[in-house]
Order: C-alpha cells, then structure tokens, then sequence
C-alpha cells in the first residue's frame, strides 16, 4: 500500500545527531561551522545597509549587529546540537541552554546597558545562571523514580477531586476576587473572563485538532463569523435580543465549518494546515473589504450588552441593581459576563465529553489515529471529518458572539493569525486532546503574559532595562522550555473512552498527533 | 484454467460469493494485476498466494476499494444463487449495488471504499498492521461497530441527550467485543492500548476487529506473518472457527504453506499479477507451473517448503 501509508521526509539530521555521543570539541566545531556560514551569508545581508540619502543611496555598516547574528548561530548550534544528540547528558544540555539565554540576553540589552560589554556579560550571567538553575531544579524533581504504572494511577486518582475543586473554584471566583481583592475587582475579573474565553476557544479548537487530528490554523476565521454575525444580527435586529442571538452566531459558525471544511477536508496533512490558514486570512480580509456590509475597518460598535432576563446592568429605575435592591456598581455587569462565558465554557467541555464517548467521538480519534484503517471498517471520513469541523466551529462562533457583546465593539482587528496561534498553542501545550491541559495552558498563556505586565520591579535591579518590553520573548523562551521537557504538553496522557475492567490512562507515546503535526 | 474438472468439490464455481472478472489494475507502465478472473467460494477458506511483488496486496485493495482498477469487475453476491438477472440489471443500469432483503449484488469497483464494508460485508486487515495504537483495545472493536452505534445514537443527537436506546446498543456492542475478545484470547488486554500489545496479538486484534464489521467476506493479508508455529496453529483455528461458526467466508494472502496446504479449501496463484493456478490445494501442489513459480523466486524457504509439499 504504497500510496495509502503516509511517506514522510524522516527526521535524518536529528537521527544522525542522535547516533553519535556528544563531544565538546565535535560541538564546538561544529558550532564554529554553522556561526563562520552565518558570517559569510549576513556579510552583505546583515553587515551592509544602504540608507535613503539626499543624493540616492549610501551604504551604511552594521557591524555589531553581524556580530550578535554570529553569536545566537553559534550559541544556538551549540544548544541543538545538546539537545538533540540523546547521549548528551542534562548537565551539558543545562549549560548550553544557559550559555545560549546569556548570550540572547546579552545581545538584547545593548541599549539598556549602554553598550558596555561587562554590563551585558553580567546581566546575561545571572539571567542565564537564573533559567539554568530553574530547569536543573525541574530536571531533578522529574527525575525522581516513580513506576509509570504509579504515576498513571496517581494521577487518575486526583483527577476527580481537583476537578471538582477547580468548578468550585470557577463557581465562586468572583466573589473570591471582590472579598480579597477589593481594589483590583475589575481588573480581576476581566482578567478571568479572559482566560475563560480563551479556554473555551481552547476546547473548541481541541475537538478538531486535538480529537480528530486535522491541524486547523484558521480557527480565527469561526471566532470571527460568530462575533460578526453576532454584532450584525444585535444592531440590525435589536428585537432578537442576545440569547437568541447567541445560538443563531454559533449556528451560523458552525454552518461556516461544514461549507468551508469540505473543500479543504478532502486534503491531507501539511496542505491541510495551508489551506485552513489562508481561509482564516480569507475571512479576515473579506471583512475588512465588504464595508457595505461591516463597515470594514472601523467595525461594528454599540453592540447591545446582555441582559438579564430583560434587566439591564444599566443605573437607575429598572436596572438590575435596582430591582434586586442592591446598590449599583459596574462591576455586576462584569460578574453577569464572567458567568456567562463560565456557562458556554461548561457547555463546550460537557458536550466534548459526550461526544468523546459516543461512536462519532470515537471515530474521530480513531480518525486520527489511522485513517486509512477507519474506511476500511466502513467509516465515511468525510463526514466524520466534516462534523468535528463543524462542531469545533460552532463552539468558536459561541465564543466570538461573547466576544462581541463584550467588548461592545468588533472589527476586523481583532481576528488576525496571531489569534488563531495562540489558541492553537493553548491546545498543543495543554495537550492534545486533553480538556483539562486546555485550561492549564489557557492560564499559564494568558494569566502569564497579563502577569508579566506587572514585573517592572526587575527593572529596580537592572537599572535601564525595561522587562515589561521583553515580556513576549521571555514568554517565548518559557514556551521553549516547556516543549522541550514536555513535548506532548501538559498531560499527554489519554484517557479511553470505554472501559471494560479497569481504567488506565494511555501515555503519549502510543497516541497519534494526527495529519500534519 | 488450471483445475482439473474432475475435481470433487467446487464451490468456487457453483456457489460463488465473489468473482473477480478480468481484473486488471495498472500503475503508469507497471501492470500489477493482469486479467485476473477467480472466484471465492462461499464458505470456503480461500487462499491468495504467489511470490513477492505478484499483486496479491494490490488485488486485496481494489476489492475493499482503495485502487480503482483500470479494467474488470469484482461481484460480491448475498444469498445462494448466481443473481444474474439482479446483476444484469445492475451492471447495465450503471447501479453500484441492487438490493432485495437479505440477497444482493454488489459491484464493488464502483463503490466508494467506505461502503463496501458497511454495504458489501467485506472486512479486511494489513499486511502492515493498522490498529488504532492510542486506543484500548476494547476502544478498537467499539470504533468497528461504528455504523450501527452511530444510528443506534441517533446520530449522537439521542446519544448526547443520553437516550435509554443508545445505552443498550452500546451494551450490546461491548458484548460482541467481549465475544471476540474472547476468540482471540485478549480478554485480559481489553483495557490496554492496542499499541502495547505484542505482533502476534495485534494480528489477532485486527482480525477480532474486523470481525466486529460483521462481514460475510473476510479477507487477510499475511494474518501469519511473524508468528511463530504455536501463534500460528492458534490462527489456523480462529480462522476455521470464523468460517465455521459464523458463516463468514475468508480469503487470505499467504506466504506460510503450511497454513496454507492445512486450512484452505481453495487456492489461486499469481504470479506477476497472472494468475497461474486455481484449484484445492491439492491440485495446486502438484501444479508443475506453481513449482517452478516459487522456485525461480530466490526464497528458498519457500521454495523447499512447496518441494517438501510436493514429496509427501
Ligand atoms: N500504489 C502503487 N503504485 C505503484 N506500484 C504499485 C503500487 N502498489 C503496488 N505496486 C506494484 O505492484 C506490484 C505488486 O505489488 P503487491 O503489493 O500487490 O504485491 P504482493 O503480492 O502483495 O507482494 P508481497 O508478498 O511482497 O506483499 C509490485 O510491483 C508493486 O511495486
Ligand atoms: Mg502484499
């Protein structure tokens, strides 16, 4: 079955890196190699610049910053060359990890130290030493030796009670967030309101990427279709109100997955990925152009607010304050949100779990798992493909009409690539497939890129550097390190969906990532 | 045709369930199967062979629909009989199948491959093992079941809303798995991923697998490969158990004589995608055109093996 079974270009420089031990000088060599071609190619590329003179062109020189190039190619073979060769011990790949973040850091804290290189030694040193001692202490905790049969066990034991804690949790966040944190309240719970929108797009995207194993870069493209036929239908149509409103926006979505999924479900793996992307940018940029129809790039505004059951969160005579007798305040308004994206979170990851257990959940990671065997026991993958779409659609359409009665406010801004790979990486370092990873990356991404926001007390230390403006690389870097020591995620392991005696969980090795992972 | 007409019985001929009629199947120049007529019995263990590279996995495929052959028709029949009036009809009215109760015609180069398990019955394994590696084996004999689940669900709509009638046919189907699960003695591995098991065992979970389809024509591809002679003697009976007990009939591709001389009713070599003998086995064995076929292939395992046939 030549044709049939999926032929890939292997992995031939990780396997030959793998096959030999790892040895400094080799390395070095090596590294020097890589960094001597990166000199030669970025001598023009990198070194020279032409400017816009008075007079036409003139030629500028960049020395330094065909150094720092030099640097990172050296530093960086150094670092794959470490990681990649299995023999090289984690000590070695610690150190190489911190000489390369020394030298990233370094290189990025030119201006702020003035240029001075002992400056920027030192700041790379301890920056470096830092995630160096980080990663030691998280290589040295995984290394303790726990029996994988334990370890599965253990943790399908905590599963239901941390569960049941984190909907408890979620239930009474906002009154946790106002007792405790009375003066930050709002920022609080926007903050959670977020993430929670995020984990939704999250468990929407898993069904199609994470179950069915079809990797969908366009996911943004539903998210918009429900945010703007949610805006459409409130401001042309205000007599329909939002929970109406609401499941039209998420119908319309998942209509917009089954006639956009089948043209493109009939494509496999890497094409598949393409194609989902351009749909994505296709709707985007329909919606920046069709203004007759919404307004192109100044969007849509006054997007009604919800209601609850008819009352506004407005002050004064017949506004929700008002009626139950409480004293008005903005932030009820906030907590009705937080609830209702709390609702349709619940929602998604409820019906994910049903369907996990009913034949087309099945037939979806089956799906992923092997196509060409599915159609040999009678499976139409067509369909089942279209569904997943489908319904991982809808899901992203409920998410975007919350978004656009959030916001009060949508254009074609918000709804970039950029979108579409965050929610995408949310489902890959959660873990495939995994509801709760989905939340656990949901967090740690969105809670931890608000959190860095708030770290300018670095700066004390380091006079002249500004961490707020390095909050995406160190992010970056973060998101680096996870993959590298969880490759499959957070939790990676599956949970089967029929259980016979005894239920073990599946690890990640034995799982499938699907097409075009 | 090779077989000898005195021959004693031939239900290949007189009671077919599939015939292959002048099957040809080209990839760009090469010519994998050339004209290739032969019938399955129904009832009967029928056996594929032929050396390396005959074409024997490629007729597999155009039978269960993933080539579309480049010439030929390939009949899967329901119910005794010939149904040459009902495939007549069939052929000339451009129909994929005809149906009429438990009896049909099913011409299967013109259905898609999704069909012909679910419409057809014909279940198939590979020569390349396919489980569902990430999936408990129970997991892989539920997903076989698929087509009737997914209308006992309602098309999930009842199955979300946790009908009482999706729960029973999900019972009932656990049941057919534990059946098979028993047949091929993995009972004890129901809960373990189908990736863990050993080869001989995920030979076997393939077949309980297809199985699980409820198939009327089962079709192997090398079910034997990488066995060893206990594994492979335990295979020799579930196939007979399967013929026997459930009426399915099985075609199977096979490169071990021994399995092949004991369990098959019938058997058809190819050779360079020609089909060079077609008769019982014993007939087969004797066919001085199979011996020189095997023997001018440079296994001589094989070789010895059809030799060590012809002497005793
Ligand atoms: N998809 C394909 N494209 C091109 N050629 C193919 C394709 N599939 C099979 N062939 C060719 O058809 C011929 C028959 O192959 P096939 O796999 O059917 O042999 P086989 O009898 O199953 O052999 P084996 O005993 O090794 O499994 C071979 O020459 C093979 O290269
Ligand atoms: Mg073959």
């Amino acid at each position: 079955m030549a044709t049939a079974s999926n032929i890939r270009p292997g992995p031939t420089r990780a396997a030959s890196l793998e096959q030999g031990a790892f040895v400094w000088s080799v390395a070095l060599a090596d590294a020097a190699k890589a960094a001597a071609l990166a000199g030669i190619l970025g001598f023009f590329f990198i070194g020279m610049k032409t400017d816009i003179a008075g007079d036409g062109l003139v030629l500028s020189y960049r020395w330094a910053a065909l150094g720092h190039a030099v640097l990172i190619v050296f530093l960086g073979r150094l670092l794959l060359d470490a990681l990649l060769g299995k023999a090289a011990p984690v000590t070695t790949q610690m150190l190489t990890a911190g000489i390369f973040i020394a030298g990233i850091a370094g290189i990025m804290t030119q201006d702020a130290t003035g240029g001075s290189l002992p400056a920027r030694a030192l700041v790379g040193a301890v920056l470096g030493g830092l995630i160096v001692a980080v990663l030691y202490g998280v290589a040295l905790w995984r290394r303790r030796p726990a029996p994988a049969r334990a370890e599965a066990t253990r943790q399908a034991r905590f599963a239901i009670p941390i569960g049941i804690a984190l909907v408890l949790l979620a239930l009474t966040l906002p009154f946790l967030i106002t007792t405790f944190l009375p003066g930050q309240q709002r920022q609080f719970i926007d903050l959670a309101i977020l993430i929670l929108t995020y984990v939704m797009l999250g468990w929407g995207l898993n069904i199609v990427v994470g179950l069915a194993g079809l990797l969908d870069l366009g996911y943004v493209a539903f998210y918009a279709v429900g945010a703007y036929s949610f805006a459409l239908l409130s401001t042309c149509f205000p007599f329909i109100g939002f929970w109406s409103a609401l499941p039209l926006a998420g119908m319309l979505a998942g209509m917009w997955g089954l006639v956009l999924g089948f043209p493109v479900l009939r494509l496999r793996g890497d094409y598949l990925a393409i194609v989902t992307l351009a749909f994505g940018e296709i709707i985007r940029v329909v919606l920046l152009n069709w203004v007759d129809f919404t307004n192109g790039p100044n969007g849509i505004s006054g997007v009604p607010k919800p209601t609850f059951f008819g009352l506004e969160f407005s002050r004064g005579e017949g506004g929700f304050a008002d009626f139950f007798g409480l004293e008005f305040s903005t932030i009820h308004r906030f907590i009705y949100l937080y609830y209702i994206i709390l609702a349709l979170a619940f929602l998604t990851n409820f019906v994910t779990l049903r369907l996990r257990k009913l034949p087309i959940g099945r037939a979806w990671e089956a799906l992923r798992e092997d196509e060409i065997a599915c159609r040999a026991l009678g499976i139409n993958t067509t369909n089942t493909k279209l569904t997943a779409f489908g319904i991982g659609a809808m899901f992203g359409g409920l998410a975007g009409a919350f978004f656009a009665t959030r916001q009060g406010f949508v254009s074609p801004e918000s709804f970039t690539f950029m979108e579409s790979a965050i929610i995408l990486a949310i489902v890959v370092l959660g873990g495939l497939g995994s509801q709760m990873g989905v939340v656990i990356a949901a967090t740690v991404m969105i809670g931890g890129i608000e959190m860095l926001r708030h770290i300018s007390f670095v700066g004390q230390i380091f006079p002249g550097v500004d961490p707020v403006q390095y909050r995406m690389i160190i992010f970056g870097l973060a998101m680096v390190a996870i993959m590298i020591w969880k490759p499959r995620g957070f939790i990676s392991r599956r949970n089967p969906s029929a259980v016979l005696k005894e239920r073990k969980s599946i690890g990640a090795d034995l799982v499938s990532q699907g097409e075009g992972h | 045709m090779t077989t000898p007409l005195n021959s004693p019985a031939q239900r290949w001929l007189d009671t077919p369930l599939l015939s292959v009629e002048h099957l040809t199947m080209r990839f760009g120049g090469i010519v994998a199967v050339d004209d290739l007529s032969f019938q399955v019995g129904r009832g009967d263990i029928t056996a594929l062979i032929g050396p390396n590279g005959a074409g024997k996995t490629t007729v597999f495929n155009c039978l269960t629909g993933f080539y579309k052959p480049s010439e030929g028709r390939i009949v899967m029949r329901h119910g005794p009989g010939p149904h040459d009036a009902a495939l007549a009809a069939a052929h000339s009215g451009g129909l994929r199948h005809s149906k009429d109760g438990d009896s049909g015609v099913f011409l299967l180069e013109r259905m898609p491959d999704f069909e012909i398990p679910r419409q057809a019955g014909v279940a198939r394994t590979f020569q390349n093992i396919r489980l569902f590696g990430g999936m408990t084996v129970l997991e892989n004999l539920l997903v076989a079941q698929h087509n009737g689940l997914m209308v006992a669900s309602g098309y999930t709509l009842g199955g979300i809303l946790g009908l009482p009638g999706y729960r029973r046919a999900e019972k009932k189907a656990i049941d057919r798995a534990v059946y098979w699960l028993e047949q091929t003695a993995l009972l004890d591995r129901a809960d373990d991923p189908a990736g863990d098991l050993s080869y001989g065992a995920q030979r076997r979970l393939e077949i309980a697998r297809a199985m699980c389809t409820g198939p009327k024509l089962l079709c192997l591809d090398e079910p034997a490969a990488g066995l060893n002679p206990r594994e492979s003697a335990e295979l020799n009976r579930l196939i007979r158990t399967i013929r026997d007990e459930h009426g399915t009939s099985v075609l199977l591709i096979e490169h071990d004589m021994g399995v092949v001389m004991e369990i098959s009713d019938h058997v058809v070599v190819l050779d360079y995608g020609v089909k060079i003998a077609d008769g019982s086995a014993e007939t087969v064995r004797n066919d001085p055109k199979v011996i020189a076929a095997y023997l001018g292939v440079e296994d001589e395992a094989e070789a010895e093996d059809i030799v060590e046939g012809v002497a005793s």
